[in-house]
């Protein structure tokens, strides 16, 4: 790999730290304006102004905000996320098995989703115009319009309220069996999947097609290529950049935005937990929570990037 | 309605207790067709009686073993199993699996004795407490005066953050004056202390305890696991001081805040308790052969405002115009679909202690209200009433009573306003406004909290000298029908001259699967009063 790429790569990650920094900035703020803090989240209605100061004291809330931050911050590189306000336990803990569970998650559904939003996209690019493709279009913009709560819901109501076959319910903790890991995770997935493939499906074709349209593509033709092997041999390798980029983007999503699919199928993820955190007001599990998602946004897109930046010959053979 | 339920757990402690004086088996077992007996006699919650009638079955009250899963409306990181700490109905709900209180509240909400065997006090001020012998904690360390002391005297220190502050703050002195004997002695007389010992908040820890993740208490099980906002997982504790209780081995509680899903779960069998059903999912949960819904009367209210300090408030007239433009019937079909009680100005629920029967109902009357807003001036008058969905079912409450207002000339605009900050921003800041209040523990409580001139919840601003005098004098009365006189007149003048008008009483439903029998229903909340865990068996 030349110097250059190394430098291109380079220069991405550290724009990608300068970013997590301001977006910790931008979160201390956020979570200062909040109206109320975690001393009274904790205590409620009945408490007294006394106690209210008592616990304040104990939590460290009287310091100036700029102390808490550089506490904060301190700890974070230390790899000290400090500890729950609403429970005394370390953050980190809290974290661990959401974090896992999300994780998973995350993974079936890209191992099941991505091929198959590939398929649709580069099918539906091939057979530009035709019945195909408007199939193809007109299904996956009406799945993209659908709420993932009707989807989930429904999905519920059937196949695990009617038919039984599947759970209504996720606990990703007492999993012994493939067949139970089936039950488990085939209607979250199947949810999450409705949303996400239809977009990546839809950026997909719209990369392959950028393709196909340019001058090579149609040098391509001209020599009598088909248009088979001038999709999948020419235009692919040249539309993974921004193909990269759609997986990126569609699975990024899977970090924060499942809230819906967690709390309807109470699944332990983080999106969740984080919903919590904010409720209580438990400062130091939201800031762990939103550079989790940040950093992990981050990287995917970094990843997309890089391997943007690798599949395109002209930086490569430089 | 589904009416399947047995004797309680309770009961068969009493008999229990009643062997142990002395008493032969065949007159236990009389007893205990007695007890189920009257209670469908004073068409008790504790449902039919044919089933342990007359004594002539040797049949056991439940039956031992089985595990199930329970799915409440909340769960956080903030979950706790502090008793102090609680703050929700699935903390109350844990704390009641792992805990015992001195005393415990049956159905109707009086105080029996739990871990306390007697409680005695001439004065209602000076309180000996004799607790039960033999009762050992988890980790096999016996119940003493000690754990007592040190579990009530947290609430008083600031920095615990307790709940209950407030109300452990009359307990001025709190001293082991025997090795099971505990002397209280309050700041001023208070008959009430029984019950105020029985809510959750004052559950029995071991004394010394900082960690409170391991939920080490003496109730009828133990923590396997807890992990806060996702699960708890209790087994039986096979060292319970109440004999052959509990029923289950394991009972495995998680939260499923969403409505729909939480009924989902319950129709799909992923779970066989859940609560806060809403009225719209009982038809859902009635169709399905294997579940039913249980209706429990609650002392749950939402409560039209008056503010007596501000006008129109200040007009006596006005006062009773609102509360005769309430037509409760019609909230209670049309906004609860039937699962409410009609209520009657007085924040002391039918049914419950101390509730005064003979109080004149007030009914729907739009020509008397129109008479009275006439006289005070008032016809055709626009008033702003503000409602939200912080305060249950409010708003549908507000439309209705601006169509009844109509009929009497009033015009009333409804202002629906955000729940993020209602409590602080709006609730008793508005001429007309409504507020909800959960069901408190007894009625001097409640009195205090939102009744006394100097309450700081005293929502609708009322102040009346008579009330407050009332109040004081029925806390150092002992007597108990003499406290219910001063109760009912009590509740005689909020009726007649406070500005909270009272539809009805919300109930709280529910689901159940029909396998788990021994199911009840009490006034402080769903799941049993949060009490379930002791008393309800699997018959699989």
């Amino acid at each position: 790999m030349s110097t250059h790429i190394l430098w291109l790569i380079g220069r991405r990650l550290a724009a990608a730290v300068l970013t997590l920094l301001i977006v910790s900035m931008v979160i201390f703020a956020i979570t200062a304006i909040l109206p109320g803090d975690s001393a009274q989240q904790i205590l409620g209605q009945f408490a007294t102004p006394e106690q209210i100061e008592a616990l304040r004291q104990q939590l460290g809330l009287n310091q100036p905000a700029i102390v808490r931050y550089l506490d904060w911050l301190a700890g974070l590189l230390s790899g000290n996320l400090g500890e729950s306000m609403s429970n005394n336990m370390p953050v980190t803990e809290l974290m661990q098995g959401r974090l896992g569970n999300t994780l998973m998650l995350a993974l079936v559904t890209a191992v099941v989703s991505v091929p198959i939003a590939l398929l649709l996209g580069i099918t539906a690019a091939i057979c530009r115009g035709g019945r195909m493709d408007k199939c193809l279009s007109t299904l996956t913009l009406a799945l993209v319009a659908v709420p993932e709560f009707l989807v989930a819901t429904l999905a519920v109501l059937i196949f695990a309220v009617k038919l039984r076959w599947f759970s209504a319910l996720s606990f990703a903790s007492d999993i012994s069996s493939p067949l139970e890991f089936i039950r488990t995770y085939t209607l979250p997935v199947m949810t999450l999947c409705f949303v996400i493939i239809a977009q990546m499906a839809r950026m997909t074709r719209a990369a392959v097609v950028d393709q196909l349209d340019s001058s090579y593509a149609e040098m391509a033709r001209l020599k009598g290529l088909g248009s088979l092997r001038i999709a999948l041999v020419h235009a692919l390798p040249n539309a993974v950049g921004p193909i990269a980029n759609a997986i990126a983007l569609s699975l990024s999503y899977l970090f924060g935005g499942v809230v819906i699919v967690e709390s309807i199928f109470n699944y332990p993820g983080i999106a969740s937990l984080m919903v919590d955190a904010v409720t209580n007001r438990d400062i130091a599990l939201v800031q762990a929570c939103t550079m989790l998602f940040c950093s992990g946004y981050l990287l995917l897109v970094l990843i997309a990037d890089v391997s943007a930046i690798l599949s395109n010959p002209r930086l490569r053979n430089r | 309605m589904t009416d399947k339920k047995l004797i309680s757990g309770e009961e068969s402690v009493r008999v229990f207790e009643a062997m142990h004086r002395g008493v032969s088996r065949r007159d236990a077992l009389r007893m205990l067709g007695a007890a189920g007996v009257m209670a469908a006699g004073a068409g008790s919650l504790f449902g039919s009686s044919s089933v342990l009638a007359a004594g002539e079955s040797t049949a056991p009250v439940g039956k031992r073993g089985g595990s199930i899963r329970v799915a409440g409306v909340s769960s956080s990181t903030a979950d706790t199993l502090d008793p102090a700490k609680g703050a929700l109905s699935t903390d109350y709900t844990r704390h009641y699996m792992f805990y015992n209180g001195l005393t415990r509240f049956d159905s109707q909400l009086t105080p029996k004795m739990e871990l306390a065997e007697s409680m005695e006090s001439k004065d209602a001020t000076t309180w000996v407490i004799t607790l039960r012998s033999g009762v050992t904690f988890h980790d096999g360390k016996p119940l003493t005066a000690a754990d007592v002391v040190f579990s009530l005297n947290r609430h008083k220190d600031a920095a615990v953050g307790s709940k209950v502050m407030k109300l452990a703050e009359q307990m001025q002195d709190i001293k082991a004056t025997g090795p099971l004997e505990v002397t209280i002695t309050l700041s001023g007389p208070n008959a009430e202390l029984p019950s105020i010992l029985a809510v959750s908040h004052m559950l029995i820890v071991a004394e010394g305890t900082t960690d409170f993740n391991k939920g080490n208490g003496t109730g009828p099980f133990k923590v396997q696991e807890f992990k806060p906002g996702v699960r708890s997982v209790a087994v039986r504790n096979e060292n319970y001081w109440k004999p052959g209780l509990p029923y289950l081995d394991q009972i495995e509680f998680i939260a499923i805040p969403d409505e729909a899903s939480r009924v989902n779960a319950l129709l799909a069998g992923e779970v066989q308790l859940i609560n806060n059903v809403d009225p719209r999912s009982t038809k859902r949960i009635e169709a399905s052969a294997g579940h039913h819904f249980v209706d429990a009367p609650s002392g749950n209210y939402t409560d039209l405002i008056i503010r007596r300090d501000q006008m129109p408030g200040q007009s006596d007239d006005f006062t009773q115009a609102m509360k005769l433009l309430l037509d409760r019937e019609q909230i209670k079909s049309a906004v609860f679909r039937g699962f409410a009680v009609v209520g009657n100005d007085t924040p002391i629920a039918p049914g419950s202690r101390f509730f005064n029967a003979d109080l004149k109902q007030t009914t729907y009357d739009p020509d008397k209200a129109k008479f009275l807003l006439n006289k005070a001036g008032l016809a055709g008058a626009r008033i702003p009433v503000i409602a939200s969905e912080a305060a249950t079912s409010s708003v549908d409450m507000a439309v209705l009573l601006q169509q009844s207002a109509k009929k009497a000339g009033l015009n009333l605009d409804v202002k629906r306003m955000p729940s993020d900050g209602y409590w602080s921003n709006h609730w008793m800041k508005h001429p007309l406004s409504f507020g909800n209040i959960n069901p408190r523990p007894n009625a001097d409580i409640i009195f205090s909290q939102f009744f006394q001139s100097t309450a700081p919840w005293n929502e609708s601003g009322w102040k009346n000298d008579r009330f407050d005098q009332l109040l004081i004098q029925a806390r150092a009365e002992t007597d108990d029908a003499k406290r219910g006189q001063m109760y009912a007149e009590m509740q005689t003048l909020v009726h007649d001259h406070c500005g909270i008008g009272i539809p009805v009483f919300i109930s709280n439903i529910d689901g159940v699967d029909s396998r788990v029998k021994g199911y009840g229903t009490n006034p402080l909340g769903g799941f049993m009063g949060y009490m379930f865990a002791e008393q309800v068996w699997l018959d699989a």
